[in-house]
């Protein structure tokens, strides 16, 4: 196995109501090679969307460490988190979560302003990202003036353009109908295959699943079963 | 910076979408601010109108103990010895400037139908030299009052404020008929809301022998007042106190300033917390609605200064902009608008709102501090908002 990007150990997670506290991940190991495309399967409730939000650095364990890119995230304040997950996270939700009132162009440029680059070489970046994406064309238009196909390739050129270490891919098709989905996941796939993105998707759709190099399913909070590859 | 300013432009770019929330900070903070310049711009025209009206190289003489004329009474015994005390100018006959003046309530209407009401105006009985003394008091309309006759001629305040007292028109006090025979202007002072006659016609008419209220005389110099005071208080038998016409005016207008000053602190604040609470649920809104734009900026790495700026600063900007437009709105409605309150004479003083730059910087900085303490509650919850809870919208 090469070198490991993402690794967990003896991971838990406890949400606390009141006095209620609901145990949702349970002492779990995971090590996501670099280079790896990897789907989290499993039911509703399963731990999945927990499990990525731990790796993608959105949130902390209740006990164990998780060491992604060489750093101990759990370890890390919110703010120097922030700035972390700014240089090696790439996320891509659901609900494509694009800003309404910025163009393509610009809502891809976003992650750059935290970079030391110049307003043209942003511009510049976010037009390979679009391009990559096959949207070159609609760098213009407005979220609402897109498809929810086009506006999720928006979203992965948004995840890429500042070249962070992980995808961290929540449902990324889930909104979509089969047809566009499947485009969205050969882009994924080709993202992983030609140009060595490490991409960790979470999906509960088998056929999306079957996109990725492996399979990890869940089940209350714990690995189902070993990889499947 | 450059992250600031991203967000702050994203959010201002969204405004629209939120407007009516929007136009309760803009709208509410609009109210206070107007209110407040027009309450403030009443003070500070009133106190610009007294502040106005007076030399301070001229003598007022009261009985002493007294604040204002309506409740002074200078006995016939001591006015020869006032208008002998040293350091006053004189005429070219050697005659001192001196005018021992009598002032009496009289009744004038104002307002026609339901807004009728008696009010009160001050008749100033002023002695010949009266009008040498105060070369301000310019005739606009018809002639001055001939001494021993019934005439009055009337402040331009008092023209402009009280009906039936037009060139010709006959005014009745205490049953005797007064003929108006001229309008005067004083340079837009306290003066301009009186009427004037004749000091010993006013003194046969309403029964004060010789006493007068007041004495107002030239002196030689400003510098001359110590002197004066001295040479009174050397005299027992001149139980009065002396000031200069501007010090005695301004004096008059310093409880009505504080009253109003407390009367706007009070109103404005009240409407300050309405228009606080307003901003606060218009932002506290804007942050919830964009509680996902917000989490997803922070999941891509945006730290959450830039976040608490950018609310804060949109909160500001809606709130500058309602300042602006109260105080604009206050110019444009009150700015140099006439009207006539009961001063500390119990009568009736004609002045002008004055909607003065520092009026308004004081509307803008009170909108301002409603902004920030409107914005920043919610500012600071959109930073702390748990980026895993507010991704999932809720």
């Amino acid at each position: 196995m090469s070198e490991a990007i993402v690794q967990l150990r003896g991971v838990s997670k406890t949400y606390t109501r009141g006095k209620q506290s609901v145990e949702v991940l349970k002492n779990l190991d995971l090590e996501v090679a670099k280079g790896d495309f990897l789907a989290l399967m499993g039911p509703s409730g399963s731990g999945k969307t927990t499990l990525l939000n731990l790796i993608g650095g959105l949130d902390q364990p209740t006990t164990g460490s998780v060491i992604v890119a060489g750093e101990n995230i759990e370890q890390l304040k919110s703010s120097r988190l922030a700035a972390w997950r700014g240089r090696h996270v790439g996320f891509v939700f659901q609900f494509y979560n694009l800003m309404p009132m910025l163009t393509a162009q610009k809502n891809v440029e976003l992650p750059l302003l935290l970079t030391k680059l110049s307003a043209s070489q942003r511009a510049e970046r976010a037009r390979i990202a679009l391009t990559v994406v096959g949207l070159a064309d609609r760098a213009s238009h407005k979220p609402n003036e897109l498809s929810g196909g086009q506006a999720q390739r928006v979203a992965i050129a948004r995840a890429l353009v500042a070249d962070p270490t992980i995808l961290v891919c929540d449902e990324p098709t889930g909104d979509l109908d089969r047809k566009t989905a499947d485009e969205i996941l050969g882009l994924l796939q080709t993202l992983n295959r030609q140009h060595g993105k490490t991409i960790i998707m979470v999906t509960h759709d088998p056929k999306a699943a079957e996109f990725a190099s492996h399979q990890v399913h869940m089940d209350k909070g714990a690995l189902a079963d070993a990889p499947v590859h | 910076m450059k992250q600031i300013l991203a967000i702050t432009l994203m959010n201002l770019r969204a405004i629209p979408q939120r407007l009516g929330s929007s136009l309760v900070i803009v709208i509410g903070i609009a109210g206070v601010v107007g209110v407040l310049v027009a309450m403030l711009s009443m003070a500070q025209g009133f106190g610009a109108t007294l502040k106005a009206t007076g030399k301070d190289d001229r003598l007022m003489v009261l009985a002493g103990g007294v604040t204002s004329e309506l409740s002074s009474t200078l006995m016939p015994d001591i006015l020869p010895l006032l208008r002998e005390l040293p350091g006053l100018a004189r005429d070219a006959e050697g005659r001192p400037l001196v005018s021992a003046e009598l002032v009496v309530i009289t009744e004038l209407r104002r307002g026609e139908g339901a807004q009728r009401a008696d009010v009160n105006v001050s008749l100033r009985g002023v002695e010949p030299l009266g009008l040498q003394l105060r070369p301000e008091a310019k005739l606009i309309e018809g002639r001055w009052f001939t001494p021993g006759l019934r005439e009055v001629v009337v402040g331009k305040g008092a023209a402009n404020q009280f009906q039936g007292v037009q060139l010709g028109a006959v005014l009745k006090f205490r049953g005797s008929e007064w003929t108006v025979v001229g309008t005067f202007s004083a340079d837009g002072d306290a003066h301009e809301s009186e009427l004037w006659t004749d000091a010993n016609t006013a003194r046969s008419a309403f029964g004060r022998g010789g006493s007068a209220s007041s004495m107002l005389a030239q002196m030689q110099s400003a510098q001359s007042l110590p002197g004066i005071q001295a040479a009174i208080k050397a005299d027992p038998r001149l139980q009065v106190d002396a000031s200069t016409e501007v010090a005695y005016y301004s004096s008059q207008s310093q409880q009505f300033t504080q009253q109003i000053g407390m009367l706007t602190s009070v109103v404005a604040a009240i409407m300050a917390v309405g228009a606080l609470f307003g901003a606060l649920n218009s932002m506290y809104s804007a942050v919830s609605t964009r509680q996902v734009e917000i989490a997803t900026l922070r999941a891509i790495g945006f730290s959450g200064l830039p976040v608490v700026l950018s609310v804060l600063t949109e909160a500001l900007l809606l709130a500058l902009t309602g300042g602006v437009l109260g105080a604009a709105v206050a110019y444009v409605l009150f700015n140099n608008m006439t009207v006539s309150t009961l001063g500390a004479n119990f009568t009736q003083i004609a002045f002008n709102f004055a909607v003065t730059p520092e009026l308004m910087q004081k509307g803008l900085i009170w909108a301002t501090l409603i902004g920030l303490l409107g914005g920043l509650p919610p500012a600071i919850r959109a930073a702390r908002m748990r980026v895993v809870e507010a991704l999932r919208g809720g």
